[in-house]
């Protein structure tokens, strides 16, 4: 089984956003970067199924150099090579896929693996798109997958509960936390990870359709009323939440 | 010009969603001159129509079929996007639902238009439509303009108004789409659903609890305030990590965010992740016994005390007020 995995590199979680002198993108002074958090579940189920299946894994960034920081965490939690689609212009969703997906049409894989959303843009579209430029089905918010023969059975998370999805190989999924525990990366694969190969090659150029015009803070909250040290500010509460907020 | 709002429905019932995206759409409508053609897909949902009515849809258009009982992404794609050309709608609304997450992007491939996911606000300047959408998770909000000339843009749930007006007459169209097998390569065969509090993303109140709450096993507290509230049960980071709670009630950067009427933070401390996620909600209540916690900074009304005492006061005299 061929399997690749499209990860990004993205602000840490702790980030204390700022608005860049640009206006529209953040103000990357002091900013940590790490691997996407819900692309660590990917990482995880493509290992997981090479050590089922066999085959070979694959993992795949677009973006600048830095991206190849977060290549070798995945190289070294066990993923055998790893390509960097070059590329430092602002791209939206439309146009990354579409790169991406020129890329993954060359590599002929069974299974194509994303986390379910970047936690910088938060857009949930590179799966679907990829998928639908490679004429593939795609199952997207993915807790749990099962193949066999090529048939593919898979739970992705909806409001409320879980879908019951049936497909087959080749596709594209999307993984969702809580999908596996991702391995941390042992110490010989990290020593592994610094001789495992990165191609580099230029990203595909191809239109983007989504412009930032602006970006912004949310307006400051209103510090709050402390109502009370204990069960005697119960009723105040009931009666604010009631009455002032009009909430119950 | 022509907007296309998708109108969804599970099981025979709308979700709220629907009729906050047939209200956006004409009102994005009315300021561009535009018409309005809402869209619904499913098995037998003629009986539902006239919910549509009541939310002010004057024009529907429908897709039946036994076989669309349960949503599948490859086919409602198809739906959709023939449905869109049929139109030709230059405008796509969906909800930033798990459904309509999951078909916007292969409906953008296919119509080569670019997407403002999750949008929180929608306004006209000079003829174009601007979106705004939350980005970090809601640390920051970014305006954009789409320039394809198919748009899409799908609405954060809970976040549009949408109110019962006077009914106009429906008109309504059943449309036939022709499906073969083939655009069933991948389908719903099942839906299970979990235990009956509404899930965060779409509950109007939402009684979360953190690791003030000290284990898994005081969480029938926080379960039981929120059932006097008919409250979806949300978690912080930590005591999902930790196990304690289910990966699908976390709320936050890594988990969801959340714009409900009504959050109430229970033993949560407030991380910068934490609060990205649910400080959009209109009105915050925190009971944290840490004065200096961040999430009273962020709190409309704050207890500074012992959860294990406050919540099941709370509960109880809820459980008298709302009763009376």
């Amino acid at each position: 089984m061929k399997i690749v995995v499209c990860i990004n590199h993205v602000p840490d979680t702790e980030t204390k956003v700022k608005v860049g002198t640009d206006g529209k993108t953040i103000d990357k002074a002091g900013v940590n970067y790490m691997l996407n958090p819900y692309d660590e579940f990917a990482i995880e189920a493509a290992l997981q199924l090479k050590e089922k299946f066999g085959g070979e894994t694959l993992v795949m960034s677009l973006g600048g150099d830095a991206h190849k920081e977060t290549l070798r965490k995945a190289l070294a939690m066990g993923i055998e090579k790893a390509i960097l689609l070059k590329d430092d212009s602002i791209r939206d969703s439309y146009s990354i896929a579409k790169a991406l997906a020129e890329e993954i049409r060359t590599l002929s894989a069974d299974c194509i693996l994303f986390g379910k959303q970047s936690i910088d843009y938060y857009n949930e579209e590179i799966p679907g798109l990829v998928a639908e430029f490679l004429g593939l089905p795609s199952v997207s918010v993915v807790v749990r997958i099962n193949i066999n023969n090529g048939k593919v059975i898979c739970e992705r998370e909806i409001e409320g509960g879980h879908e019951v999805v049936e497909t087959k190989i080749p596709l594209v999924m999307a993984a969702q936390k809580g999908l596996n525990e991702p391995r941390y990366p042992s110490l010989k694969g990290i020593m592994a990870a610094k001789t495992k190969p990165i191609e580099e090659r230029q990203a595909a150029t191809a239109s983007s359709y989504v412009e930032v015009l602006t970006m912004h803070k949310p307006p400051p909250k209103q510090p709050g009323k402390i109502i009370g040290t204990d069960v005697n500010a119960v009723p105040e509460l009931i009666r604010l939440l009631r009455e002032e907020a009009k909430v119950l | 010009m022509k907007i296309l709002a998708f109108a969804e429905q599970r099981e025979g019932k709308f979700k709220k969603s629907a009729f906050e995206v047939t209200q956006a759409a004409r009102r994005i409508a009315d300021q561009l001159e535009a018409e309005v053609a809402t869209l619904v897909v499913g098995d037998r949902i003629e009986k539902i129509l006239p919910e549509l009515a009541a939310y002010g849809v004057s024009r529907v258009l429908i897709v039946q079929d036994s076989r669309l009982h349960f949503y599948s992404t490859t086919v409602y794609a198809k739906i959709l996007y023939e449905i869109a050309q049929r139109e030709q709608a230059s405008v796509l609304l969906l909800p930033a639902s798990q459904m309509g997450k999951d078909l916007a992007p292969r409906l953008a491939a296919k119509l080569e238009a670019g997407i403002a996911a999750d949008c929180v606000a929608l306004k006209v300047e000079n003829g174009e439509i601007i979106a705004t959408r939350p980005v970090y998770a809601g640390k920051a909000l970014v305006d954009v303009r789409v320039s394809s000339l198919i748009k899409i843009f799908t609405l954060r749930p809970n976040v549009f108004t949408a109110s019962p007006m006077n009914g106009t007459a429906l008109a309504v169209e059943q449309i036939s789409i022709d499906l073969n097998e083939s655009d069933f390569t991948s389908k719903v065969t099942e839906v299970k659903v979990s235990e009956g509090r509404p899930d965060v993303t779409e509950a109007s109140i939402i009684v979360s609890g953190g690791r003030g709450m000290k284990g898994p096993e005081n969480f029938h507290l926080i379960e039981k305030l929120a059932d006097v509230l008919g409250a979806a049960v949300g978690a912080s980071r930590a005591v999902v990590d930790a196990g304690w709670r289910p990966h699908d009630e976390q709320v936050g950067q890594t988990g969801k965010t959340v714009s409900p009427t009504l959050y109430i933070a229970c033993g949560i401390s407030g991380a910068v992740q934490h609060l990205a996620g649910m400080s959009s909600s209109k009105y915050i209540v925190a009971i944290n016994k840490d004065k200096d916690a961040p999430i009273f900074q962020v709190a409309d009304y704050g207890i500074v005390g012992d959860v294990f005492e406050i919540v099941p006061a709370l509960t109880e005299e809820l459980k008298r007020t709302l009763n009376k």
